[in-house]
């Protein structure tokens, strides 16, 4: 059992990291890891409540056929919906905030490798948020978050730099981050803490963080190589003058691929916490849970050329790319599964945490099998450039890694704020989320299979009652993303304190005080036992 | 007709594309058979976590056993799955291979995508914007070009789509089955226009069609066309007139294999003509000099290369009859490849 | 009682206890303090490779697709001054190996002697790069700035690319030459205050890393763009 800090009694208010300081100055020249982590937290709800908007207005748009907004309009609220929620929410989402709030703690140290660096990447991402909200507010950028050349490069007369620009240093504060991730875990692991001990949620975001590492710079260079080609026109993209804008794509996935990994492997992290808590139960098949974190990370840089079957790429690499997205699939799949097997005889309960958690499995199977229609070449192109990609991606993304975000911020909420929520509340909203999210996204698959396209702001009259539909889902979506934040903040300031450990959790985290004090442990801990050890091994399947 | 929104619905609920093409059915079943395994798959899980959910509750399981895992469980749900996914890989690889494989006998259709329209030509010289009429049962190749963005063609109903990226020609091949009219969309961002860039597929009988092609084009055929733009642009003093010896004879060239100065031997299809007329530079003729012909890329459209490329096969006497538009193919003669059209029901 | 890690290669040359004065509060041991830099730097350069290697598949992918045009530009590539470069980035990298030796011994003159040798090798480098480009901009080599190319008007537009890509490679490098300058000046400063010696030169160690990666960068770039193809 690890080392158990003393429980303080309830006297005055217990020094935390929280408390200890409320100057200005010891916030924004902070160096805990934990302060860096709410300050993220900060940052990216804004930036998801300004990508929610848009989305909100373009959804609008979407409830007549022919539109209610200009189509200049709406081709810029889609484009700054998607270049937000990538890069500005859903990358940094949880290996900012939970991550880089938990995983000191959950190896047993002090503090990230780098807390400098750390303070650093807030800085950078910061900076790259107010670029790119400087081209929301100058009119937006209108080429998609894919900014396909040569219309990025050539044609478009929005603030396409502006946004690259806010892009390349979101990328920059991601590689920062997964550097720091890779280095305290490597070498800060409290003594006992091997990598076999340690939780699945550190496992999962070092698998994150070796793809931020090594696709991220190829973004970076991406961009940079498309923002000289809109300034100096020199031609790398443009075929008029001998460049291959198959080129940019091929630079651009090869990054985008593996993102779409470094937003969802994080969450699948918080799953695996949160089933086996509310389960009471170690996670059935531990080793093939991490593994299948890293194979993931392997993978996924070779099945870029998938969003690319349509562009005339060789049979060859259509052959091969395809294939590999099929065993890219295979991973996942082990891990729902064995989620699945962890409830299997354990002692279930409800809380929120677990209900997130729920729809998380369900949703992110449908997200992931629907992925099959698109590593198939044959039925990839027919629904290639419709709604079935975007409902799709939804799916993985919203019913996936968002639901595991707010899962995870409400299992680690105690711990964070020292606080709870109104679990009436909490248990309503997330209800709200599921059932607005479906009504959004499911029928995005029929609209898709029929043909819709998408990135339109207007559409034939058949596809209205089905874009009604969605769009009716996402308003009720919505309300299920601000009653959170009421709460939350509300729980701040009359939330009933939290112990150590409400849940009853295994873990480092759960063995300190909520909130934790600014250096985590009274004295570093030593690790003598395996990960969820809720109790003895009694069965062991074949 | 409103609903209680004061939002204006129009039509009923739609939730199956039409299947008007020889390959939509084909893609359809691989389809429905994906969606089978995942209605499955997802069913299992649900029933699974909502089982054991209320099985294991903590009222009715207070104590959880501790289980490690299962080595042999993990390899039969990891292989188990591949495998039906292997059937979905080649299953889409076999009916892929055969979208990018057209028959040899295709009719030929010309599409140019403009910000924001699409063009279409004809080789007997109709030209129309955002509308394409097929015959029924016959084979149809779109040789596809962009004057500007990537665009991207699609054809929901013959479950058909491709890129239309600047610089090459890009093609698709479908065979229609069913009469009727159906949605041609862009389905690559584009700009302002994307949304717009929409138009109708009429997909007509034989005899109907034949009616609908025998006007012809205003201006003669396609191949006539690019006669008058051969002229016009004076390539004819050059490339048919010469007696300097100063660029390659055209007559008889299209499909042949030329030798390139650098040693390569190519063949001359209708890429490397347009690459001729837009990047003369590219390749040089063996024993032929660089910089003599004019580069015309921006003063010839990619519609007009069409119609020259089109008039240069004329010149090769060689040429299937296929490739010269759809008036001079004796449609009634050729057997029908492919299922019979009366049992298509969608 | 902590466990003591392994011991790793660092430590052999590395006063541990001592280090400890420059030990910072969330690290265990002043051992661990410095495998995680190490590793730090490590990372963050394998980064690099991976930002230079989008560079370098662009530029594979456009020399063979135009072969003939990228002959045509070789000629215009300054192999001597690249050559020199070369030799002056090597021997760069020697005096900064020897400036790290120079710490680890706790020999502050040659120390802070090593160091000013790297950053005049560095500037050598920077001024015959600007030579370089200035040459290609009096040429009318410069993309996006009145290109011109008279010789082979045929190549024009796969030339543009071709040198593009060429300011972009050895741009990007001498901006991260220009950053290693600066690093070296930090490192300058504080040798003449003589905060390195044989018990904490991380600082040296690291940026000397950071150094020799830049100069690796360098010894692909100049075969690939200036002596492939060359013939004079």
């Amino acid at each position: 059992m690890a080392t158990i800090a003393q429980e303080k009694p309830e006297t005055a208010e217990q020094v935390n990291y929280l408390n200890v300081s409320h100057t200005w100055k010891s916030w924004l020249f902070t160096t805990d890891h934990k302060r860096i982590a709410v300050l993220y937290l900060i940052s990216i709800t804004l930036m998801f409540v300004v990508g929610g908007a848009a989305a909100v207005a373009f959804r609008m748009n979407l409830l007549v056929p022919e539109g209610l907004f200009s189509a200049e309009t709406y081709n810029r609220l889609f484009s700054m919906h998607g270049i937000i929620m990538v890069f500005f929410f859903l990358v940094p989402s949880i290996p900012a905030t939970l991550a880089n709030f938990l995983i000191p703690i959950m190896v047993g140290a002090k503090d990230l490798a780098f807390p400098r660096i750390n303070l650093l990447s807030w800085y950078v991402y910061v900076f790259g948020g107010l670029f790119t909200l400087y081209a929301v507010i100058r009119g937006g950028v209108d080429t998609g978050w894919t900014f396909y050349a040569p219309y990025s490069s050539t044609y478009s007369n929005s603030y396409v730099l502006a946004a690259a620009f806010g892009v390349f240093f979101a990328g920059f504060s991601s590689i920062l981050t997964g550097l720091n991730f890779i280095v305290t875990i490597h070498k800060m692991r409290a003594p006992g803490m091997t990598w076999s001990r340690l939780p699945l949620f550190v496992w999962a975001n070092y698998a994150t963080s070796l793809i931020q590492i090594l696709g991220t710079p190829v973004l970076a260079i991406t961009l940079l190589l498309l923002a000289f080609e809109r300034i100096a026109h020199v031609g790398i993209f443009d075929p008029n003058i001998g460049g291959d804008p198959i080129l940019f794509q091929h630079l651009f996935w090869f990054y985008s691929h593996p993102a779409v990994y470094i937003m969802i492997l994080p969450g699948m992290g918080v799953i695996s916490e949160i089933v086996a808590c509310f389960s009471r139960k170690r996670v059935f098949g531990y080793n093939f849970v991490a593994f299948s974190s890293m194979a993931i990370a392997v993978l996924s840089f070779v099945v870029w050329g998938h969003h690319m079957f349509v562009t005339g790429e060789s049979m060859y690499s259509s052959l091969a790319f395809s294939l590999l997205s099929f065993l890219v699939a295979v991973p996942s799949a082990i891990k729902v599964f064995n989620w699945t097997a962890t409830m299997y005889k354990g002692s279930v309960s409800f809380e929120t945490p677990m209900l997130y958690a729920f729809g998380f499995i369900g949703l992110f199977t449908i997200g992931g099998l629907t992925g099959l229609f698109l590593a198939s070449l044959a039925t990839d192109v027919e629904l290639h450039g419709t709604y079935f990609v975007v409902a799709h991606f939804h799916y993985v993304m919203v019913g996936g890694m968002v639901m595991a975000f707010m899962g995870g911020l409400h299992f680690w909420w105690p711990k964070i704020t020292g606080r709870m929520y109104s679990e009436a509340w909490s248990k309503f909203s997330a209800l709200l989320v599921f059932v607005g999210f479906n009504l959004t996204f499911f029928p995005q698959f029929i609209l898709g299979y029929l043909g819709m396209p998408r990135r339109y702001h207007a559409y034939p009259p058949e596809f209205q009652v089905l874009n009604v539909l969605s769009t009716a889902g996402a308003s009720v979506l919505g309300v299920g993303y601000l009653i959170p934040m009421i709460y939350f903040l509300y729980s701040l300031k009359y939330g009933e304190k939290a112990g150590n450990n409400p849940w009853g959790a295994t873990g480092l985290e759960w063995q300190i005080q909520s909130p934790p004090v600014t250096f985590n442990f009274e004295e570093t801990p030593t690790v003598t036992e395996e990960a969820y050890n809720y109790g003895p091994v009694e069965e062991v399947v074949g | 007709m409103h609903n209680f929104l004061m939002v204006p619905l129009y039509g009923d609920l739609p939730l199956f594309p039409p299947i008007a093409s020889k390959q939509a059915g084909e893609i359809n079943s691989l389809y429905w058979f994906i969606s089978a395994v995942s209605i499955i798959m997802t069913v299992l899980i649900f029933a699974c976590i909502v089982l054991f959910a209320w099985k294991y509750q903590r009222r009715r399981h207070a104590h959880a056993t501790q289980i490690e895992g299962s080595t042999r469980l993990e390899l039969t749900w990891s292989i188990l799955p591949f495998l039906v996914m292997l059937i979905m890989f080649a299953w889409g690889a076999k009916l892929y291979y055969a979208a990018e494989h057209p028959p040899k006998d295709a009719m030929e259709i010309f599409v140019t995508g403009k910000q924001w329209m699409w063009k279409i030509q004809y080789p007997n010289g109709i030209r129309e914007i955002n509308a394409l009429h097929v015959p029924v049962g016959h084979p149809v190749k779109l040789t596809m070009a962009s004057e500007d963005v990537i665009h991207s063609f699609s054809v929901p109903a013959f479950f058909v789509r491709h890129d239309v990226i600047p610089g090459h020609y890009d093609s698709l091949w479908f065979m229609p089955t069913k009469v009727g009219r159906y949605h041609l969309f862009c389905t690559e961002y584009c700009g302002n226009g994307h949304a717009a860039m929409i138009g109708w597929v009429y997909v007509m009988s034989d005899e109907d069609y034949a009616k609908w092609a025998s006007g012809g084009g205003a201006q003669g055929s396609l191949a006539e066309q690019g006669q008058a733009l051969f002229q016009q642009f004076g390539c004819a003093t050059c490339h048919l007139l010469d007696t300097q010896g100063r660029c390659p004879n055209l007559r008889g060239l299209y499909n042949k294999p030329v030798q390139l100065n650098d040693g390569r031997t190519v063949i001359a299809d209708d890429a490397y003509l347009r690459e001729s007329i837009l990047d003369p530079n590219a390749k040089i003729v063996a024993g032929f000099e660089p910089n003599v012909m004019p580069n015309f890329k921006g003063q010839v459209s990619e519609e007009n290369v069409i119609a020259l490329i089109a008039y240069i096969k004329s010149l090769s006497p060689t040429t299937p009859a296929s490739q010269q538009g759809p008036q001079q193919r004796p449609l009634s003669a050729t057997p029908l490849k492919g299922p019979a059209l009366a049992s298509h029901t969608r | 009682m902590a466990e003591t890690a392994q011991p790793s290669v660092a430590s052999a040359t590395h006063d541990l206890e001592a280090e400890a004065s420059h030990l910072r509060h969330h690290f265990a041991t002043p051992e661990q303090q410095l495998d995680a830099s190490t590793l730090g730097m490590w990372t963050f350069l394998i980064t690099e490779v991976l930002f230079f290697g989008g560079m370098f598949t662009a530029y594979t992918i456009y020399r063979f697709l135009y072969p003939a045009a990228f002959e045509s530009t070789s000629q215009y590539m300054p192999v001597i001054l690249g050559g020199i470069n070369t030799g002056v980035l090597i021997c760069s990298s020697l005096t900064m190996a020897m400036s790290v030796r120079s710490a680890q011994l706790s020999r502050y003159k040659s120390l802070t002697t090593f160091l000013i040798l790297t950053m005049i090798f560095g500037a050598t480098f920077l001024v015959i790069k600007y030579v370089e480009w200035h040459e290609k901009w009096v040429e009318h080599h410069v993309p996006g700035f009145n290109f011109q190319y008279p010789e082979y008007p045929q190549y024009f537009y796969h030339a543009q690319i071709l040198f593009f890509l060429y300011f972009c490679m050895t741009g990007m490098h001498a901006l991260h030459m220009v950053v290693g300058m600066g690093l070296l000046t930090y490192l300058l400063v504080q040798s003449i205050r003589r905060v390195f010696n044989s018990s904490y030169f991380t600082p040296v160690e690291m940026i000397g890393l950071y150094w020799h990666f830049v100069d690796i960068v360098w010894i692909f770039l100049f075969p690939l763009l200036y002596l492939i193809g060359y013939r004079k």
